[in-house]
């Protein structure tokens, strides 16, 4: 039976954090039927721990609600969720290309905010019909009519129909739906041309490999078909195509055009389906792919290594498991004088890296260093070549060294216009340069800036929110490379270099980034037998230096009546409580060094 | 001495009673009752007259073994089987045998054999010692000497603490210069550690601890006096005129071989580790000491000869365990000598001073190297 394309809604949900998506995600699943009440646990589609913890939505999870609405026809209503972190905004642009609408919630309390403007510039690139909600509104302060005319005024979007809701208790959630049956258009779709699916993401399955969701924008897939990716060349045979429920995934005999859906075909890793990719078939080839595919590469590279080196082999089973769902993520085998055997890790951003390492912690059960993160550097010889480095370990000599560049971004941050002038501090502090600033409403403002890659991977999203108390939001895109003064910083400890946390970093901060690093590690260097001299160091030059004393007492005094082995447990004792120590050269190190070490920020 | 030699093991006796608990003690004792007391000797006479072994040195430990009354102790050595030149030590308390209602006879154990008396002095300052829960003044301990150096007894060893409540550099100078004035032969200086399930640890927030590096100084103050007045430092916490080591204690650190009897009472025979449960009551009624480990393999060796100023010696070890020191061991030892914290000769690798005080980090380190 061919599907009623008129019938066919595909839409996502965007808003700024906190301000009741998954909610209201969760409500809609309710009211379509497409989850039982006794199976409600809340935020259902965030599937990650990590995710409901976080409040945050990592990966993009499509849903399909079949709705009969107030005209007594049935829709399918197709929910595409988003990921919600400038990390992830090659994702979530994907996301959005695979809709025709967008629900846009504002917290009837708090109105609009940063997000939920970028959110909504985001979602009208993309040409998507933007259904408001008015959310929140148990709320004892909530001020719907307020908000409704902060909408109007901001956005520019109409609210008179808007739903006011409560996601929380479920009252009058049922308007949304109506208001996406009426208002976002059904797909322009034709089954008769040769088939082109956007991939919008892809997870991996133990059973049935990768599991590949799409929209057909034209065509259609079944299983017997061999699928062709059109930017990776991969092909495959089509095993099974079907639709995402909240729950179980349920198989049909064919996509076609304007439909949401998945497709298996025993693909073994998520790598063979980037998001953004457009599929085809053999059968019935496009020419042309989708527009808008991008390879995504990582951007920001760390060492992780195993606390203990015997878990070398654990960590590598687990970076293979993850990479398998994780087509962003890279890793390559390296050693560290100082840490042993781990890997050199590639990353989205900082959140991703956060993402991995927390999963390799808690779902593989392992405990792990993460060194210094680094973005990729271009260096120039002195003798006409040039190699990059994303490893501070392969830094050459500066004595061989022409030049140096590292990679700029472009970047744009919405914010209310009384914290212009902080964030601007901020970019300042970063070396971003100043391109414009744009006033969309009197009270908003788009400041754009160029800011070094480099400066905005440790913590600067976090010192973004904290300064403007969370109602900035922030976007950014590699744009080139640049010549940059860079310098190489080594910490010393006891006169021997520490590989593992030597890093690059612009000459002009690098004083007062080698002293608060001394600084850092003397805080947190427990005392030893000896002094242990800290010195921070640019080629032969020190250009800080601290010292941890010596520690005085340490001795089990008396002999216990010939009671050796209490001698010796109280010893094995302090010996277990020795093993988070990492041992360079003469000295050891806990692993709370390096963490302190790598999360200096500003504000220390 | 080499092993080609044969060693005799020592004879450890405890005597698990105290005439009171002192607030810092954690080692097991209980107040005597008469009957206890009878039955302890009793079954420590069975036991020790049971051993079949020869002995080279016996030691009464406790607890307070003065508590037996000299008449028991001459009893429990004439049971037990130790050569003429034994080293045999009893451990006494100054209040116990220096007061002037005491009845102990110094006479009857040194006839019996006892030529070496170990006292608790803890300090010379009678207020430091009221903090310690010592009953005796500085009246008694001098009585005690005198009455033991009165029955030609001179292998006198003093006990004193480091780090007690309201000491300072120079109230620990008093008790230095009481140590070396006594003419004892031996002085024990243990650093004050608060264990668990000791009044002290109860009430450790209200004690006028000397701090850490306070109670560092004055280890160091302690060793630097008396070495200069001819009492050397040949154990962590042990120093003596030169001859004068106790060659019982030694035993323990040396790795060789004693046998342990009364409740809580440690051995060490054929290469095996036991000892008798904490528990005088199971004692009496005959329970069998408990096996612990095996001991005496080549980390045990290290981590007690480290204890000692003589150190690890190379040779001693190659014949004990039939290979060299390896070579890291001895470049770690060089490292730590060059932080002064060790000594390393052609003969031996030690531990200084300075070291002694980080003992623990520096054998957990060399130990890891083995």
């Amino acid at each position: 039976m061919a599907v009623d394309k008129s019938k066919i809604r595909n839409f996502c949900i965007i808003a700024h954090i906190d301000h009741g998506k998954s909610t209201l995600a969760d409500r809609l699943l309710e009211l379509t039927g497409s989850v039982a009440l006794r199976d409600m646990t809340a935020q259902l589609l965030d599937k990650m721990d990590l995710e409901r913890e976080r409040g945050i939505t990592i990966k993009a999870h499509p849903v399909k609600l079949n709705y009969k609405a107030e005209d007594g026809s049935e829709y399918a209503l197709n929910l595409i969720d988003t990921p919600g972190h400038v990390d992830f905004n090659y994702e979530v642009s994907r996301s959005l290309a695979a809709c025709e609408g967008a629900i846009l919630i504002v917290d009837a309390t708090q109105g609009v905010e940063a997000q939920t403007l970028a959110n909504t510039y985001l979602a009208l690139d993309h040409d998507l019909e933007i259904v408001p909600v008015i959310n929140k509104i148990d709320l004892p302060s909530a001020d719907p009519d307020r908000v409704a005319a902060e909408v109007e005024d901001v956005i520019g979007l109409d609210c008179s129909e808007a739903p006011r809701v409560s996601a929380k208790t479920g009252e009058n959630c049922a308007e949304v739906l109506e208001q996406i049956v009426k208002l976002i258009p059904p797909p322009v779709a034709d089954d008769s041309k040769p088939c082109r699916a956007l991939i919008f993401d892809s997870v991996y399955d133990s059973y049935k490999g990768v599991i590949v969701y799409v929209r057909i924008v034209e065509g259609k897939l079944k299983p017997g078909d061999t699928m062709k990716m059109m930017a990776t060349g991969a092909e495959f045979t089509i095993v099974e195509t079907g639709y995402m429920r909240a729950q179980d995934p349920e198989p049909c005999a064919e996509l076609t055009a304007g439909e949401v859906g998945y497709i298996t075909a025993s693909i073994k890793t998520v790598s063979d389906a980037r998001v953004g990719d457009t599929v085809t078939t053999l059968q019935n080839p496009a020419s042309e792919p989708l527009p808008g595919y991008r390879k995504v590469n990582p951007m920001v590279f760390c060492g992780i290594y195993p606390a203990d080196g015997a878990d070398y082999e654990n960590l590598r089973d687990a970076l293979e498991k993850l990479q398998l769902n994780d087509a962003a993520l890279s890793y390559e085998p390296e050693t560290s004088g100082a840490l042993g055997f781990g890997f050199r890790c590639g990353f989205l951003g900082l959140l991703h890296l956060e993402i991995i390492q927390e999963r390799l912690e808690r779902e593989y059960d392992l405990d792990l260093v993460t060194t210094i993160p680094s973005v990729v550097y271009k260096i120039n010889l002195t003798d006409g070549s040039q190699i990059e480095i994303d490893n501070p370990t392969h830094y050459p000599d500066p004595a061989l060294i022409a030049s140096c560049e590292e990679p700029f971004t472009d970047a744009h941050i919405y914010s209310p216009a009384e914290y212009v002038g902080t964030i601007m501090d901020l970019c300042q502090e970063r070396r971003g340069v100043f391109k414009n600033m744009d006033y969309i409403t009197p009270e908003r403002v788009d400041i754009h800036y160029e800011l070094p890659l480099n400066e905005i991977i440790y913590d600067f999203f976090d010192s973004l929110k904290s300064r403007t108390r969370g109602y900035a939001s922030f976007d950014y895109e590699i744009c080139d490379y640049r010549q940059s003064k860079l310098v190489k910083l080594d910490v010393l400890l006891n006169g021997d270099i520490v590989d593992a946390l030597s890093f690059i970093i612009h000459a002009d901060k690098a004083y007062a980034k080698a002293r608060k690093i001394a600084e850092r590690l003397k805080d947190n260097i427990p005392r030893q037998m000896f002094e242990i001299p800290i010195q921070i160091g640019i080629g032969g030059k020190i250009i800080a230096r601290e010292t941890v004393k010596a520690m005085r007492k340490d001795v089990l005094a008396k002999c216990y009546g010939g009671d050796i082995t209490r001698k010796k447990k109280l010893l094995e004792k302090q010996k277990e409580g020795k093993k988070r120590m990492r041992h360079f050269g003469t000295v050891e190190v806990p692993q709370e060094a390096f963490m302190a070490v790598l999360k200096l920020d500003d504000n220390d | 001495m080499t092993m080609t030699e044969k060693t005799l093991p020592g004879l450890y006796i405890h005597v698990p009673f105290c005439r009171g608990k002192c607030p810092y003690c954690d080692f097991y004792s209980a107040l005597p009752d008469e009957e206890t007391k009878a039955l302890y000797v009793k079954r420590t006479e069975e036991l020790v007259s049971s051993l079949g072994k020869t002995f080279d040195t016996v030691y009464f430990g406790g607890g307070t073994p003065d508590t037996l009354g000299h008449g028991n102790i001459a009893r429990l050595l004439s049971a037990a089987d130790f050569t003429e030149n034994a080293e045999i030590t009893l451990e006494c308390n100054p209040s116990g045998t220096g007061g002037e209602n005491s009845t102990f006879d110094f006479c009857t154990v040194a006839e019996a054999g006892v030529n070496r008396i170990s006292l608790g002095l803890q300090s010379a300052v009678d207020s430091e010692r009221k903090a310690l829960g010592r009953k005796a003044g500085i009246k008694e301990v001098l009585t005690a000497i005198r009455r033991i150096n009165d029955t030609g007894i001179d292998n006198i060893s003093l006990d004193i603490m480091l780090g007690i409540p309201g000491q300072t550099p120079a109230s620990l100078s008093e008790t230095l210069e009481f140590c070396v004035s006594s003419g004892a032969k031996h002085i024990s200086a243990y650093m004050l550690k608060i264990e668990d399930g000791t009044y002290f640890s109860r009430i450790k927030d209200k004690l006028d601890l000397p701090g850490e590096e306070e109670t560092s100084d004055m280890y160091l103050q302690a060793v630097d006096y008396l070495e200069k007045h001819g009492i050397m430092q040949y154990e962590i916490s042990n120093f003596a005129v030169p001859g004068y080591e106790s060659r019982h204690n030694l035993k323990y650190w040396r790795c060789e071989e004693y046998e342990g009897i009364g409740p809580s009472a440690h051995s060490f025979m054929s290469g095996r580790r036991y000892y008798y449960p904490r528990s005088t009551s199971d004692y009496i009624s005959g329970i069998q000491p408990v096996f612990d480990c095996e001991g005496g393999d080549e980390k045990e060796y290290v981590m007690l000869a480290l204890r000692l100023k003589e150190g690890v010696m190379f040779e001693r070890f190659r014949e004990r365990f039939s290979h060299s020191l390896p070579e890291r061991f001895v470049e770690y030892a060089k490292f730590l000598e060059s932080k002064g914290l060790a000594e390393v000769s052609d003969k031996s690798v030690s531990l200084s001073a300075k070291g002694f005080l980080v003992s623990n980090s520096a054998i957990l380190n060399l130990t890891d190297l083995l």
